[in-house]
C-alpha cells in the first residue's frame, strides 16, 4: 500500500505529459481531416448510443505513399546524425580536458562550456545569421583582406545549417562524456601504462572504450533534438531542405492537416525510439 | 652481500606541505619478500607509487639491478604493480585481462595464449576465460589481478593491500598463496599492508614506516622480539611500554609500574639516564596464590578488565605505580574476576631496551 502510494505520483505524471499527449497524437493522426475547429473527426464517434469507428488510416498511408515525406524523412536523420557526430568530434577533446583538469577548474570550466545557455536561443541562431550572410563579418573580413571580390554564400547552406547545429547543441554532448570519463577509475589507466601501454595504447585500449556509453549518450540527446528541430533549419538551412521538423509546421499550421502533421510526429516518435533502444542495449552491457 | 635488486637512495616526496617520503633509503634482494608496514600516512603508498613511475620523487634515486629508473615513464618501468582495487579492465574478459602486457609486448597469438594458460592454470583459475571480471567473486579477481600483473615475468611486483579487499576468512589462505606463488615465480615481492599479522606472516623481511621515515628494517622474527624504538613495538603486537631510570646497580627502576627491571644484558645507557623498556603482553605470567613476589621483573596489582580472544585473554591490569599493563592469558587458564588483586612475574630476556 505504502509503495502504491509511493509510486502513484510519478505514474500518474508519466500518465498524464506523456502517455495522454501521445495517444491523443495517435488519435488525431488516426483521424480525417474536415472543416472546423478542430480541423478533423474524431476517430470514435458516438451514433445511437453505441461507439462507432469513423477514422481512416489515410494518413497514415500518406506518409508512406508520397516519398515527399520519406526524403524529408531521410534529410533530417542525416542532418541529426551528421550534427551528433560532429558534436561528439569537438566534445571529447572538451570533455577529456575538463576531466583531467585540477578539480578546482573543473567547475569553472563547465559552465563556460554552458555559457551560451545563458542567451536565448533565438539570438544565438540570430547572431550566426550576422556574421553569414553577404554583408556580414565573415564576407566583410574576407573581402577586406582581399581574399575574395564578391561575397561567398555562406547563409542558407548545408554548412551553415550544421554550425548551427552544432553550436546550438554541443553542451549536450560534452556533458555526458565529461561524466564518463570522470566515472573511469583512474587506476585502470594506471594499471595500463603499468603493463607496458604507451600513452596512446592507454587511451586507445582503456579510456576510449570505456567511455563509449557516454559517447553514445551525448550523441542521442544531440541527435534526438536535432532530428525534430525546426528553428535552426529556417533561419540557416537552405530554403529548398526540406526536414521534418518544417513539413510538421507547415502541415500544422499552412495546410491545417492536423491528422497528416499528427501522424507525420508520431512516426517521428517511432524512428528516435530505435536508437534508444539500441543505447540502452549498450548501457546494459557493462 | 649481492647486488640488491631494488634500491632507494635518499628518496624524498612532498604533497604540497606534508612530506609522505623523508629521504628513505631500502634495498630489496633478487626473490625476496619485503612487507611495507605502516599506518595512514606513513607514506608506504607513496613509496609503491614511486617505484612504479606514477609519481615522480623530490630528491634522491630509485635504482633498478643498478640502473636509475627515476626518469622512466610507468611503462618503459620493468616492474608490475597489483593495485589493491585489482584495476581490472571491467570491458575485457579474464583472458583478455591477462593477455593486456603480452600484447603490448607484441609476442605472437600462440606465445600468448601458451602463457595466459599457463598463468592462469598456477591460480587455479582454468575455464574462466571468457568471463568478465564483474562474473567473478572478490577471491578470484584478487587472483586474476595477481597473475595478469606477473604474467610479463617482471623481476619486480609491486602489491598494494593484495590482501585488503577480501573477507576475513580468505585472508589467511590467499596469503598462503600469495606465498606459494611468489616462491614460483622467484620475483621479489614488495607488498604494502597496515596489518602486521600479515606483514610477519608472509614477508622475509619487513619495514616498518613511520611519517615517511625508515623507523625498523629486518627479518618479522626480529622486528617482533627486538624492536629498535617505541614505534616499533607499539606497532607490532602492541608491547607494553615502561619508562625507566637505569640504578647504579644496572636495574631499571620504573617508577611508574612500581617494578625493577634486570635486563638479560648489561643496559645500554650508563646509570642514572631514562631507558624506555618495551614488554610483550604474551611474556607476562600471572603468578599462582601464594607464590612470592620476585624482587625483580615481578609488579603487583588490580586486574580491571578481562576481554575473551578464543585462543586467550587479554587481561588490563593496573599496578601499584599507576601503570595498566596488557597482559595476554593463555585460553585455558580460568583468570581471577576483575577487581582482585594479581602478581605478575616475566623472564629477564622479555625486558626489550628501546632506542628512544
Amino acid at each position: 500500500m505504502r509503495r502504491l502510494l509511493l509510486l502513484a505520483p510519478p505514474w500518474l505524471w508519466l500518465l498524464l505529459f506523456v502517455a495522454a499527449p501521445v495517444l491523443i497524437l495517435l488519435a488525431i493522426g488516426l483521424a480525417e481531416p474536415a472543416e472546423g475547429v478542430p480541423p478533423f473527426l474524431p476517430p470514435i464517434g458516438w451514433e445511437a448510443g453505441h461507439p462507432v469507428w469513423q477514422g481512416s488510416g489515410a494518413s497514415l498511408a500518406t506518409l508512406t505513399e508520397d516519398d515527399w515525406y520519406a526524403l524529408a524523412f531521410l534529410r533530417s536523420l542525416r542532418v541529426a546524425g551528421m550534427s551528433a557526430g560532429l558534436c561528439l568530434l569537438l566534445a571529447y577533446p572538451m570533455a577529456l580536458g575538463i576531466a583531467r583538469a585540477r578539480p578546482s577548474r573543473r567547475l569553472p570550466l563547465l559552465l563556460l562550456v554552458l555559457l551560451p545557455f545563458w542567451t536565448g536561443f533565438l539570438p544565438r541562431v540570430g547572431a550566426w545569421i550576422g556574421l553569414l550572410r553577404d554583408g556580414g563579418w565573415v564576407n566583410g573580413v574576407l573581402m577586406g583582406l582581399g581574399l575574395v571580390q564578391e561575397p561567398v554564400p555562406l547563409l542558407y547552406s548545408d554548412a551553415a545549417l550544421l554550425i548551427g547545429m552544432v553550436h546550438a547543441y554541443l553542451p549536450f554532448a560534452v556533458l555526458p562524456l565529461t561524466a564518463a570519463l570522470l566515472r573511469l577509475d583512474p587506476a585502470l589507466e594506471e594499471a595500463a601504462a603499468d603493463l607496458g601501454a604507451s600513452p596512446f595504447t592507454v587511451f586507445r585500449t582503456v579510456t576510449f572504450p570505456l567511455s563509449l556509453p557516454g559517447a553514445a549518450a551525448g550523441f542521442l540527446l544531440v541527435f534526438i533534438p536535432a532530428a525534430g528541430e525546426f528553428v535552426i533549419p529556417s533561419l540557416l538551412g537552405p530554403p529548398e531542405a526540406q526536414l521534418v521538423g518544417r513539413v510538421l509546421w507547415d502541415e500544422f499550421f499552412q495546410n491545417r492537416d492536423w491528422p497528416l502533421a499528427s501522424a507525420l510526429a508520431v512516426a517521428l516518435l517511432v524512428a528516435l525510439i530505435l536508437p534508444i533502444r539500441l543505447f540502452q542495449r549498450l548501457e546494459a552491457k557493462p | 652481500m649481492a647486488d640488491p635488486l631494488l634500491r632507494l637512495e635518499g628518496v624524498t616526496k612532498h604533497f604540497g606541505p606534508t612530506v609522505a617520503l623523508d629521504g628513505l633509503s631500502l634495498e630489496v634482494q633478487r626473490g625476496e619478500f619485503v612487507a611495507l608496514l605502516g599506518g595512514s600516512g606513513s607514506g608506504k603508498s607513496t613509496l609503491l607509487r614511486l617505484v612504479a613511475g606514477f609519481e615522480a620523487p623530490d630528491a634522491g634515486r630509485i635504482l633498478l639491478e643498478g640502473r636509475d629508473l627515476t626518469g622512466l615513464p610507468p611503462h618503459q618501468r620493468p616492474v608490475s604493480m597489483m593495485f589493491q582495487s585489482y584495476a581490472l579492465f571491467p570491458h575485457l574478459s579474464v583472458f583478455d585481462n591477462v593477455a593486456y602486457g603480452l600484447r603490448r609486448e607484441g609476442l605472437g597469438r600462440a606465445e600468448i595464449g601458451r602463457r595466459v594458460a599457463e598463468a592462469l592454470a598456477m591460480v587455479r583459475l582454468q575455464g574462466m576465460e571468457r568471463r568478465k571480471p564483474h562474473q567473478l567473486s572478490g577471491g578470484q579477481r584478487q587472483r586474476v589481478a595477481l597473475v595478469r600483473s606477473l604474467v610479463k615475468r617482471p623481476p619486480l611486483l609491486l602489491l598494494d593491500e593484495p590482501l585488503g579487499a577480501l573477507d576475513a576468512g580468505l585472508r589467511e589462505r590467499t596469503g598462503f598463496e600469495l606465498r606459494a606463488v611468489q616462491r614460483a615465480t622467484r620475483a621479489a615481492f614488495v607488498m604494502v599492508t597496515h596489518d602486521q599479522a600479515e606483514a610477519l606472516a608472509l614477508a622475509d623481511r619487513v619495514a616498518v614506516l613511520e611519517a615517511g621515515r625508515l623507523a625498523q628494517y629486518g627479518p618479522p622474527q626480529e622486528l617482533y622480539d627486538r624492536p629498535a624504538t617505541r614505534f616499533v613495538a607499539g606497532f607490532l603486537g602492541a608491547a607494553n611500554l615502561l619508562e625507566g631510570r637505569v640504578g647504579p646497580d644496572g636495574a631499571v627502576e620504573c617508577p611508574s609500574a612500581g617494578c625493577s627491571l634486570r635486563l638479560s644484558e648489561p643496559p645500554p645507557r650508563r646509570p642514572g639516564e631514562a631507558l624506555t623498556v618495551a614488554l610483550r603482553p604474551e611474556r607476562i605470567r600471572l603468578l599462582d596464590q601464594g607464590e612470592a613476589l620476585p624482587p625483580a621483573n615481578a609488579a603487583s596489582g588490580v586486574l580491571r578488565d578481562l576481554a575473551y580472544r578464543g585462543e586467550g585473554w587479554v587481561a588490563l591490569v593496573a599496578l601499584s605505580g599507576g601503570q595498566v599493563l596488557r597482559v595476554v592469558l593463555p585460553g585455558v587458564a580460568s583468570p581471577p574476576p576483575p577487581g582482585s588483586p594479581v602478581a605478575l612475574a616475566w623472564a629477564a630476556e622479555a625486558n626489550i631496551p628501546l632506542a628512544d
